[in-house]
């Protein structure tokens, strides 16, 4: 807050704490004046559903009846169901896999186009359209490329290569991994350019020095550009871990859990159980746990950066 | 943020105009351009690097072509998906049509234009205070608004659908109208964070002085600090619409019925219609893809850079 004018009549000395007292008066007022129609609506559409999904998970909710306390239950029965257990892994493959995929074929992406020339820029333009297209037109595009039959696009592909159509999304073993690999596709340019960044920011004479040591191609990545883009990679590494967790609509518009229950991740199940079956509580129960695990992570991620950027 | 247009390819050089390079840089052999050393001159490493790009464009980019050529091809299934529709025809817009997606995609123009505006203005409003006034509470409110970033539509979506239905205290449903998905919308912890940092490298100088003139508090915002913060509303803008155009649970949550879902959720409508072929469904698809093409075609400079920027702020 460097910006923050002193008031001139109190610079000038003159009646001081009379003048200091009304514009403070005044000033205090209007800060909270620009703040509140962004607080307001944090608060309604925000806050207010995190309490309210909180309270809610403590009861079993039935409309025209009135709710009733049950206290635990609904996570303990979240919790002990299968199904949900299952997701949770299916969560963590899917969140694990799509993350570490993009960033590596992000990184190999930034190493590619790094540079100024004006095709790499073209180049970079096309290459980012996965990110900004909306996860349901990407859903649709990759249902088609995965169609099951030999004149599918990836599989008309694999006929070349004298391979057998590939049932990807209808193979309860394949269709997560067939939701990663499209995860990957949209989350890897998004990387691509956060990593560019980090990588705009090396210090160039570190390469000269490093050519004349006489140091590899691979000792210089490892031992130059890795230490210094490490702050992107923290970065991208936050992002994605807070996003596998809660990944939704990539799965959703996808298969939508399927092939029985093979790609149903947290957030899918959660929504299942709340709009389709209608049970509020364990919905809620269930939203609070992904809730409550989100915070946790982001918390230590962002601890264990700091801490980094200290060393 | 003190150089808004920062290329995230090039080394950030405070001093120089970012866009142009200054003598050292170009000075400096090409090899040590690049973490890779990559170079222009003919051999091995060029030729590699050239097929390489090629594939990155046939995985990345490519796909969109099938899209497009599905689209308006009659009646396309399998092998006649390919990169170039073999006989092009309109008849897939126009089934697509009859199926209401104009509708859909009307929908979806109003809630990005209001959702849009909403946020900017909310968010700048909020940002102004955050930056240019030091008020008690200042930390907790921008961890608020922080907190925003964490409280994703897929967490709190069951008690949000609740909440939509019935808005706790002026008792309104908003479900089945744009505002159930416009408002929720307004506040966006990434827009309010990244012009509060732009907001506060505006010099004091400048705001001093206006004061001296006897400007209130919304002039010098409208007049004085947001035509300097002309490109951080640009990112925020075009992040904006990019981020409202994606939502799909939110619009699905916050309807009433079908009529009022936004052109993306309403692929899936086309999608399950058994009598519709997938060449109407790629119609749907280019007809959800070409705003957000648009958009990003045009503004992509500062799309990169916002993301790059926000990203290094974190």
């Amino acid at each position: 807050m460097t910006a923050t004018a002193p008031a001139p009549a109190a610079r000038r000395g003159l009646d001081k704490k009379a003048v200091d007292k009304r514009a403070f008066n005044k000033k205090a007022v209007i800060p909270w004046l620009f703040l509140a129609p962004g607080l307001l609506l944090a608060l309604v559409f925000k806050f207010w559903p995190m309490a309210k999904g909180i309270w809610l998970s403590f009861f079993d909710v039935r409309p025209f009846l009135g709710d009733q306390w049950i206290g635990l239950d609904n996570y303990e029965r979240v919790l002990s169901d299968h199904r949900f257990q299952d997701a949770i892994g299916h969560t963590l493959i899917l969140g694990i896999g799509q993350s570490f995929g993009a960033i590596l074929l992000g990184f190999a992406l930034a190493l590619l186009l790094e540079g100024q020339a004006r095709s790499l820029k073209i180049l970079r333009t096309a290459v980012f359209l996965p990110a900004v297209t909306a996860t349901a037109v990407v859903g649709e595009l990759w249902r088609l490329m995965y169609y099951p039959t030999s004149d599918g696009l990836l599989n008309s592909g694999l006929h070349l290569l004298g391979l057998g159509p590939v049932q990807f999304l209808d193979n309860p073993d394949l269709a997560l991994y067939s939701t990663m690999a499209m995860g990957i596709w949209i989350w890897a340019p998004y990387n691509m350019v956060i990593l560019l960044a980090g990588l705009a920011g090396v210090d160039r004479s570190l390469y000269e020095a490093a050519a004349m040591d006489g140091v590899s191609l691979w000792q210089r990545l490892r031992w130059v550009t890795l230490p210094a883009i490490r702050p992107a990679l923290m970065i991208v590494l936050t992002l994605a871990t807070i996003r596998g967790l809660r990944v939704f609509t990539e799965v959703y518009v996808l298969t939508g859990g399927g092939p029985a229950g093979s790609t149903d991740v947290w957030m899918t199940r959660a929504y299942t159980l709340g709009f389709t079956r209608n049970d509020i509580g364990g919905a809620s129960a269930a939203s609070v746990v992904l809730l409550c695990v989100t915070l946790l992570l982001t918390v230590m991620v962002n601890h264990l950066r700091k801490r980094g950027e200290a060393r | 943020m003190s150089a808004p247009v920062i290329d995230p390819v090039r080394p950030a050089a405070p001093d120089t105009p970012a866009g142009r390079s200054t003598k050292a840089q170009r000075t400096t052999p090409a090899r040590f351009d690049t973490a890779l050393g990559w170079n222009d001159k003919p051999g091995v490493a060029w030729t590699l690097r050239i097929l390489l790009c090629l594939i990155a464009l046939a995985v990345f980019a490519a796909p969109f072509l099938t899209i497009f050529s599905g689209a308006f091809t009659t009646n396309p299934s399998g092998s006649s998906l390919s990169f170039l529709p073999h006989d092009s025809t309109l008849l897939n817009f126009k089934v697509a049509g009859e199926r209401g997606i104009w509708d859909y995609l009307g929908n979806s123009l109003v809630i990005a234009g209001g959702g849009l505006l909403l946020q900017l203005v909310v968010c700048t409003l909020a940002a102004y205070a955050l930056a240019r006034h030091r008020f008690r509470g200042q930390a907790l409110i921008m961890m608020l608004f922080m907190m925003t970033l964490m409280l994703p539509e897929e967490v709190i979506a069951i008690p949000l659908s609740l909440v939509l239905g019935d808005v706790p205290v002026v008792h309104l449903d908003l479900k089945g109208t744009v505002w159930g998905v416009i408002l929720p919308l307004g506040a966006w912890g990434f827009s309010v964070m990244m012009l509060t940092e732009f907001m506060k490298d505006i010099p004091a100088e400048i705001e001093e002085a206006a004061r001296l003139d006897g400007v209130g508090e919304l002039r010098m915002l409208w007049q004085i600090i947001l035509p300097l913060c002309r490109p951080a509303l640009g990112v925020a803008g075009v992040l904006g619409f990019i981020m409202i155009w994606d939502q799909y649970l939110l619009p699905l949550i916050a309807s009433k019925d079908p009529t009022d879902y936004t052109v993306t959720v309403a692929l899936s409508i086309l999608r399950t219609d058994p009598e519709v072929g997938s060449g109407v469904v790629l119609a749907g698809a280019v007809i959800a893809l070409i705003p957000s093409l648009i958009v990003y075609l045009l503004l992509q400079r500062s799309l990169v850079t916002g993301i790059a920027a926000g990203a290094t702020k974190g």
